[in-house]
């Protein structure tokens, strides 16, 4: 198997994979969150009564319809090309991973399609109550979207509720609960929704607030602000306390990860969280203890043994313990790992050879010994390191992911005050129309995708080179097709998104720039 | 509680079996739902005036994510049930699934975009991706879909590993002349489905009159390639497979067989057709009659379920291989554990559910049907 993988497919079906996933993501939060700005704003109406707010919901679902048509276009992409580039990886891990896509759906496309006709369509055909209903369906249609594809998602990140079968060679679920329950799975769950509401409250912000400094709109903009800074400040807190509690997933299901958000080399007790900083760019030298890869950066002494592990003074492993491994702390090095995973794919190997020469005998012996607790927990356990020829490999990018972790941190905090601000303005001064402020609202619409994009970065690289964490690497996962097919299918999807992505912003600025109607008018505008 | 266990006492293959059911039902909602691509390639032809057109795109435009979504969950529902289908099919014929995808994403933001103010693209070039949607996706599924009974070229190795043994990427399949049959009487018939749907659904009778046509005009070469296409699959060989072993043979007449085993699925075939034939008749000659949509559309399902049985069930390699007929995939082979399984079998319990609240909200929606009126008060109109 080794001899034939090819660098150049397995990477151009990761950048073709990361192209795709990135500009779904692009529209994904937004949905999510003003789905639920929506059902805010059109029960307001039904309790008040007032037309205003009738107004206002229309005007945001009209920016919803925009954003959510894209969403669907990129999001089927997605879901076949697991099949299409990581077939591999679609048998060894199928079992487990079909079935929280056929969950979704049955439980929740069905629900969002269905409900957003009633939703668009539907105001003079259906009554108050059942269209509210709809709208709140569709907000939780798609936040349960969300719950699916995130559960298969954590499941990668920290593999449970499975065992392998040497007879099938993959692996197969036996707990369902392990699966959807799993703690890395929810957090993700959380983190991941609370963002995008953030997100999204920023964005209606923003977009208010443009209307504010063209003195237009102006009760439409105070109103949408008002609901918008209250779910915002209320998410952002959220969103800080969910990613500190995926920060100690990560420290417990995959601390390569963590130690290159830091850039963490060499572990140590009373480990500091690097505020922020710039890396050197410096060749590493890792046999030194000390070393100076950073220009500058400022430190919160022990902090990140308290992120990490709740107690200032842990160990946290650096890269160079996690690879050489560090018998005090009770490392395993890599070295020791790939022999191990190396064993359970001879004895794979073998097993399926006698089948083939169908010599029950053996292949019954090896099956049993494969099945045992003390080969699976000391072996099997290990069974992707066995692939593993260049322990450099599985290191990943570290100045992408310092960096992108440390800018979605700085902006989690700048959002918080950013909300405290808006409401402080709000109840003390009764608006916020100043005109810096104002523009500030406005450019912080592009900085919470930054760190939206940046936080599956975070995620998806760090887990690099692992498709599944510890059992398979992205190499053995890739379909066998020619690398000359993917790269033809990459630039397609670069000029076909690219250019969908335009016409989306345009169609969404003139949206914004024309404002609400009363009637909408048979233009659509 | 242990009532509540009724899926753990089930066998293997019967969950196997539940699961192809599942599959075979979902292909034949999709199938009958292309209505919608149908349509979309009749949009000049039906559509004369700018109005009139758009009283067409609005009608497909509140069906059309039902369709979609159908898609979707179709390919989860075959991954979590026949994982190593997904990965063969869709990693091996690399070409044909990646053409079909495109077309449905070209399609997902053209009725959302198409008149909106800022579009830079122009309301043609949407509607000329809608053609191609309607177009490509219908011929291609069906000519995929041949390959379930003509075979395809790959190889699976012992670990399941797969492989394709052509550089064509599936494209190769255009070259059996019994799959492409299958394509192109897809095609016709979502044509005759979308102008029966648009029928019932625009109170327009200049539109009424035109999609009259339309059902005859497409019903002619739908009829002889259907029947080509059936005829064919009733007399040809096919790959069977023994149940102890495993062992993939070919058996002639395999197709017929299947239908002399169940004859339950051949009376669903049977009257498949009937009905189908019964709505183009209302649709083409009857003057008065919209209904012909509920006929050729329950008959359109109950035809392609029956067709979708018989090419999984009564040990029948559902997937065969051409290139290494040991690597032939069969519900068996292919399907998930049995513990996901049972798992995905209780959360089939819920698509009775989502079918009726689908029933229910388009009842709502669709208790007035589009007319020129209804484009001008509406505020949500494409
Ligand atoms: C359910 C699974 C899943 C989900 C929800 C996501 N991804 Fe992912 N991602 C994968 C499953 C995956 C994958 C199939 O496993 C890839 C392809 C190859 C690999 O190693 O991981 C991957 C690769 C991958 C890469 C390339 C990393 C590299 O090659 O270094 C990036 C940047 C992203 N993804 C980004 C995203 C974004 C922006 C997502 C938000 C929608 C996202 N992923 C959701
Ligand atoms: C990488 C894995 C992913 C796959 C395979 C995938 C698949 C899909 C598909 C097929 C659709 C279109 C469904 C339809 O409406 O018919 C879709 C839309 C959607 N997806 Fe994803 N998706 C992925 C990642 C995500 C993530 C991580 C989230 C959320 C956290 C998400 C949330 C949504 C939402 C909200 C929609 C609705 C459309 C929109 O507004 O964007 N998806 N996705
Ligand atoms: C103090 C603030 C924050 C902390 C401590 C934090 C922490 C984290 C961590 C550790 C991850 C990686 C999870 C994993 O690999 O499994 C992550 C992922 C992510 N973050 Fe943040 N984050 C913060 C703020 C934000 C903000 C402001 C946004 C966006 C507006 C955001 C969006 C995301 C997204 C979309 C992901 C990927 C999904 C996931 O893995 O959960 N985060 N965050």
């Amino acid at each position: 198997m080794i001899e034939n993988i090819n660098v150049s497919l397995v990477d151009w079906s990761r950048a073709q994979f990361a192209l795709t996933a990135m500009y779904h993501w692009i529209f994904v939060p937004l949905t999510l969150g003003i789905t639920f700005i929506m059902a805010i704003m059109e029960s307001i109406y039904l309790k008040t009564g007032n037309p205003e707010w009738k107004k206002i919901t229309k005007f945001w679902m009209k920016l919803f319809g925009i954003n959510f048509a894209i969403g669907v276009a990129t999001g089927i992409i997605l879901e076949f090309e697991f099949g299409t580039n990581w077939s591999n990886y679609s048998w060894f891990v199928g079992d487990i991973f079909g079935a929280p896509l056929a969950i979704e759906g049955i439980m929740a496309f069905f629900l969002e399609t269905t409900f957003i006709a009633v939703m668009f369509f539907g105001w003079e055909k259906v009554g108050k109550g059942f269209h509210l209903l709809s709208t709140w369906l569709v907000a939780i249609g798609s936040n349960l979207s969300a719950l699916w594809i995130l559960v298969a998602n954590g499941w990668m990140q920290d593999p449970r509720g499975m065992e392998f079968n040497p007879v099938t060679a993959r692996n197969e679920m036996v707990n369902f609960l392990d699966v959807a329950l799993s703690p890395t799975a929810i957090n993700k769950f959380l983190h991941t929704l609370y963002s995008s509401y953030l997100l999204s409250a920023v964005f209606v912000i923003g977009v208010a607030s443009w209307y504010l400094l063209k003195k237009r709109e102006v009760v439409l903009a105070r109103k949408s602000i008002l609901v918008a800074a209250i779910f915002g400040l209320l998410t952002s807190l959220f969103t800080i306390s969910t990613g500190d509690g995926s920060a100690r997933r990560i420290a417990k299901v995959q601390p390569m990860k963590l130690a290159s958000l830091e850039g963490l080399y060499h572990g140590r007790e009373h480990a500091n969280l690097i505020a922020w900083g710039f890396m050197s760019n410096k060749p590493v030298d890792m046999d030194k203890q000390e070393q100076k890869d950073f220009y500058y950066k400022i430190e919160i002494p022990g902090f990140l043994s308290y992120l990490a592990y709740a107690d200032w003074n842990a160990f946290v492993p650096g890269i160079h313990d996690l690879l050489q491994g560090n018998s005090k702390y009770g490392l395993m090095s890599v070295k020791e790992k790939t022999e191990r995973g190396r064993y359970a794919i001879g004895k794979l190997k073998a097993y399926k050879d006698a089948v083939d020469r169908k010599d029950n005998v053996v292949a019954e012996t090896l099956k049993s010994e494969f099945l045992s607790k003390n080969f699976k927990e000391n072996y099997f356990k290990y069974f992707g390191y066995g692939y593993i020829t260049n322990p450099d490999k599985l290191i990943p990018n570290i100045p992408l992911m310092f960096y992108s972790f440390h800018i979605m941190v700085v902006l989690g905090f700048y959002f918080l005050l950013f909300f405290i601000l808006i409401i402080y303005l709000i109840l003390r001064k009764k608006t916020i129309e100043n005109k810096w402020i104002l523009r500030i609202a406005i450019w912080s619409i592009p900085l919470a995708y930054v760190a939206s994009q940046c936080g599956w970065i975070v995620a998806e690289v760090g887990r690099q080179p692992w498709v599944i964490q510890d059992l398979m690497p992205a190499m053995i996962a890739v379909s066998h097709i020619s690398t000359g097919a993917v790269q033809v299918t990459f630039w397609l999807f670069v000029v076909i998104f690219t250019t969908l992505l335009i016409a989306e912003l345009k169609i969404m600025f003139k949206q914004i720039e024309v404002g609400p109607k009363e009637d909408g008018g048979p233009k659509n505008v | 509680m242990e009532d509540l266990k009724m899926f753990e006492s089930f066998s293997y293959l019967f969950l196997q079996q539940y699961w192809w059911t599942i599959i075979s039902l979902l292909g034949s909602l999709l199938v009958f739902l292309m209505f919608v691509q149908g349509g979309q390639t009749l949009i000049y032809t039906l559509g004369e005036t700018e109005e009139e057109k758009t009283m067409i795109i609005n009608s497909l435009g509140r069906k059309w994510e039902l369709t979609f979504t159908t898609l979707v969950t179709f390919g989860g529902a075959f991954f979590a049930s026949f994982p190593l289908f997904y990965s063969t099919s869709f990693g091996g014929a690399y070409w044909v699934w990646m053409t079909i995808l495109f077309s449905f994403v070209i399609q997902a933001v053209s009725y959302e975009y198409r008149r909106k103010p800022g579009n830079f693209l122009g309301a043609r070039t949407f509607e000329i991706f809608l053609m191609i949607n309607g177009f490509l996706g219908t011929i291609l599924i069906g000519t995929a879909v041949g390959t379930f009974y003509n075979g395809a070229m790959f190889s699976i190795d012992q670990m399941h590993f797969s492989k394709w043994e052509t550089p064509y990427g599936g494209l190769e399949a255009i070259l059996t002349f019994h799959n492409v049959a299958l394509g192109v009487s897809v095609y016709f018939l979502s044509r005759i489905l979308g102008a029966l749907y648009l029928m019932n659904s625009i109170n327009d009778n200049n539109i009424r009159q035109r999609a009259k046509t339309q059902v005859w005009y497409n019903a002619i070469p739908f009829l002889i390639f259907f029947l080509y296409f059936l005829i064919t699959l009733l007399l040809k060989d096919s790959f069977s497979y023994d149940r102890e072993s495993g062992f993939v043979y070919i058996e002639p007449y395999k197709y017929l067989h299947n239908l002399i085993h169940m004859p339950v699925v051949l009376v669903f075939l049977l009257s498949g057709i009937v009905l189908v034939l019964c709505g183009i008749w209302k649709g083409a000659f009857k003057s008065t009659s919209i209904s012909g949509i509920w006929f050729a559309g329950s008959g359109t399902i109950l035809t392609v379920f029956s067709l979708f049985l018989i090419a999984g069930l009564n040990h029948t390699a559902f997937y065969p291989s051409v290139a290494d007929p040991q690597s032939s995939l069969t519900i068996e082979n292919a399907s998930s554990s049995k513990f996901t399984l049972t798992i995905m079998s209780y959360v089939s319990l819920l698509v009775p559910f989502v079918l009726a609240y689908i029933w229910y909200a388009w009842k709502s929606m669709d208790n007035r049907k589009i007319d020129a009126q209804d484009m001008k008060e509406n505020t949500h109109v494409y």
